[in-house]
């Protein structure tokens, strides 16, 4: 067992809860923006397209400090916020908000290709069996997709805890409030004589990104199986 | 029982038809790019006519003020491509659209797929994936079957091999409308026939009359002409059948089914050979008396002959240069040959 220092556990445990709550707030709205993506044809798709890519290639540090905007107690969404006790600046609730977005593209991406390698004459063969629209979504639509839908979750898993920029722009580093293992790794970094801990750290990190990256790119192929009805 | 009147506009093709289909088969017939499947996607519920009314045993299932989703038609569709749920087994796949607790034991046996029930679509081979996706069209229990060129994806060997559940599925009683450009099949299959060429109904009727009427022998192209005649097996001897028509006796190699049984023979028009003097020291088997009912010359250097002996009918094309020499008119009797053989193994059913 690795030595930590406790902070260092917190840290960890933040990460995984910040993490998991992250992908699993972003998956409904993913799978909703990648059905659109894949099978709407109205006008302004592109738009939706760029906006939903936004958050891979602007500054991590843009991204945080526009939710910051929004969010803070004067933004327009912190102000109505703030007082019901929902404020997310500064909560681990915003560190969540911060990694979902950062992760959302990577899981409407995944979602989006499994989507549409489903053919849509299977959804129109189901109408004919007497499936109603949400039968054939449930039944012949996500059963294929099931494995994208994994892989994207997975991706956005590892993306949302490697997620630093944004999140200390957004709700800083608050020892056991936000300070996710990212945010921790940069703190021990700033601290003489905190190498070991800091190794730990970052060997849990790379174990996390690799690991995800391994079992996303195991499901993704899975996809073309099952379409194959193999 | 079936009523569509609909016109459907797209680009420069206008699909404008009016048809009534009752119980039995009714095949939709003619060339590629007529608009069949576009008309059956249209009584389906799968495309939106521009206009036009399309009703189910009374009930408008598109009207002015109506348009129902597919799902709520029950209307069964078999499409050309089988379209089998791949995540499902074929059991699944056949009870998609089934009631709850529906054994598909029945079905599967009528379309021998019992061995495949718990098989995945992906391992099947294209007859099989087929009869598979007839048997879930099946299982739903529709109030009207489409099947809409279910074997267009299929060799001609393995087309003859789903012939026969075909015709198991068209004596089960439910109605079917049969989409397809293969005269072969129609004749084996169909009751009524609807004739449709470039989004129009061309002709429409019984199959019988149909098939034996020259003018539209001309519009199905001369080498797809041929009569269709109905009858019983009286004798089966040595691979050779004897089948009582409505046009005298005929003997018939290929026929399948014990004395008694019915069946459906095409004959095509260029496999009948005429003479104004009864043959003698022939080899062909079947010399009927005829007479001409009508004789009608096309574009090309053919004529086609419309022969009646008792009730039955019988077309023959013969050349123009024949027909003079002959001095063939309507009205004249005169002797058909027929070989055994001149029925093709594709033309003969039940």
């Amino acid at each position: 067992m690795i030595a930590l220092p406790p902070e260092a556990w917190d840290a960890l445990a933040l990460s995984l809860r910040v993490s998991l709550v992250a992908t699993v707030a972003a998956l409904p709205p993913a799978l909703w923006v990648a059905h659109l993506l894949a099978r709407g044809r109205f006008r302004g798709r592109w738009l939706l397209d760029a906006a939903v890519h936004l958050p891979l290639v602007l500054p991590p540090v843009v991204t945080g400090y526009a939710l910051l905007l929004l969010f803070s107690r004067s933004g327009p969404l912190g102000a109505v916020l703030e007082p019901l006790g929902l404020g997310l600046a500064f909560r681990w609730t915003g560190a969540a908000l911060a990694a979902g977005i950062m992760a959302f593209p990577l899981i409407v991406r995944a979602i989006r290709l499994a989507i549409e390698a489903v053919d849509p004459k299977l959804e129109e063969a189901a109408a004919t069996l007497g499936a109603s629209r949400w039968k054939v979504w449930r039944t012949v639509t996500l059963p294929l997709i099931a494995p994208g839908l994994l892989a994207g979750a997975t991706l956005g898993f590892a993306k949302a805890f490697g997620e630093f920029g944004a999140t200390i722009t957004f709700v800083a580093s608050i020892p056991g409030e936000t300070r996710t293992l990212p945010s921790a790794i940069y703190a021990f970094l700033q601290v003489p004589g905190a190498e070991p801990a800091l190794a730990g750290l970052v060997a849990i990190a790379v174990a996390v990104a690799v690991g995800a990256v391994l079992v996303s790119n195991w499901l993704a192929p899975k996809v073309a199986a099952r379409i194959a009805g193999r | 029982m079936l009523d569509v009147d609909i016109t459907r506009r797209a680009g420069a093709f206008t699909l404008d038809v009016t048809l009534a289909a009752s119980s039995g088969v009714t095949a939709v017939f003619g060339p590629s790019g007529a608009g069949k499947t576009t008309l059956a996607r249209c009584i389906a519920g799968l495309e939106r006519p521009d206009s036009g009314r399309v009703a189910l045993g009374g009930e408008v299932m598109f009207g002015p003020d109506r348009d129902l989703p597919p799902h709520l038609r029950g209307i069964g569709y078999v499409f050309q491509e089988p379209r089998l749920f791949p995540h499902l087994d074929v059991t699944a796949n056949l009870l998609y659209g089934a009631r709850p607790g529906t054994d598909p034991g029945p079905v599967a046996e009528m379309l021998d797929i019992g061995p495949l029930l718990g098989r995945r679509p992906g391992g099947l081979s294209g007859g099989e994936a087929a009869r598979v996706a007839i048997g879930r069209a099946l299982l739903r229990s529709p109030r009207l079957l489409i099947l809409d060129e279910p074997l267009a994806s299929l060799d001609r060997r393995r087309r003859a091999a789903i012939l026969p559940y075909l015709e198991r599925l068209r004596d089960s009683g439910t109605p079917i409308l049969y989409i397809s450009h293969a005269i072969e099949e129609v004749a084996r299959l169909a009751t009524t026939l609807v004739l449709l060429q470039d989004g129009r109904v061309a002709a429409s009727g019984s199959v019988g009359d149909l098939l034996s009427d020259p003018d539209v022998a001309a519009r199905l192209g001369p080498d797809q002409a041929g009569a269709l005649i109905e009858g019983r097996i009286t004798a089966q001897e040595g691979g050779l059948a004897t089948v009582e028509t409505p046009l005298g006796q005929l003997e018939v190699a290929g026929v399948d089914g014990p004395p008694g049984g019915r069946v459906r023979v095409r004959i095509r028009a260029e496999d009948v050979i005429v003479a104004r003097m009864r043959p003698e020291g022939l080899s062909a088997r079947n010399v009927l008396p005829c007479r001409i009912a009508t004789l009608r010359a096309g574009q090309g250097p053919g004529v086609m002959l419309r022969l009646e002996a008792g009730d039955g009918r019988l077309l023959a094309r013969l050349t123009r240069r024949s027909v003079e020499e002959m001095g063939l008119a309507e009205g004249q009797t005169v002797w058909a040959v027929v070989k055994t053989s001149g029925v093709a193994r594709m033309d003969v059913g039940r």
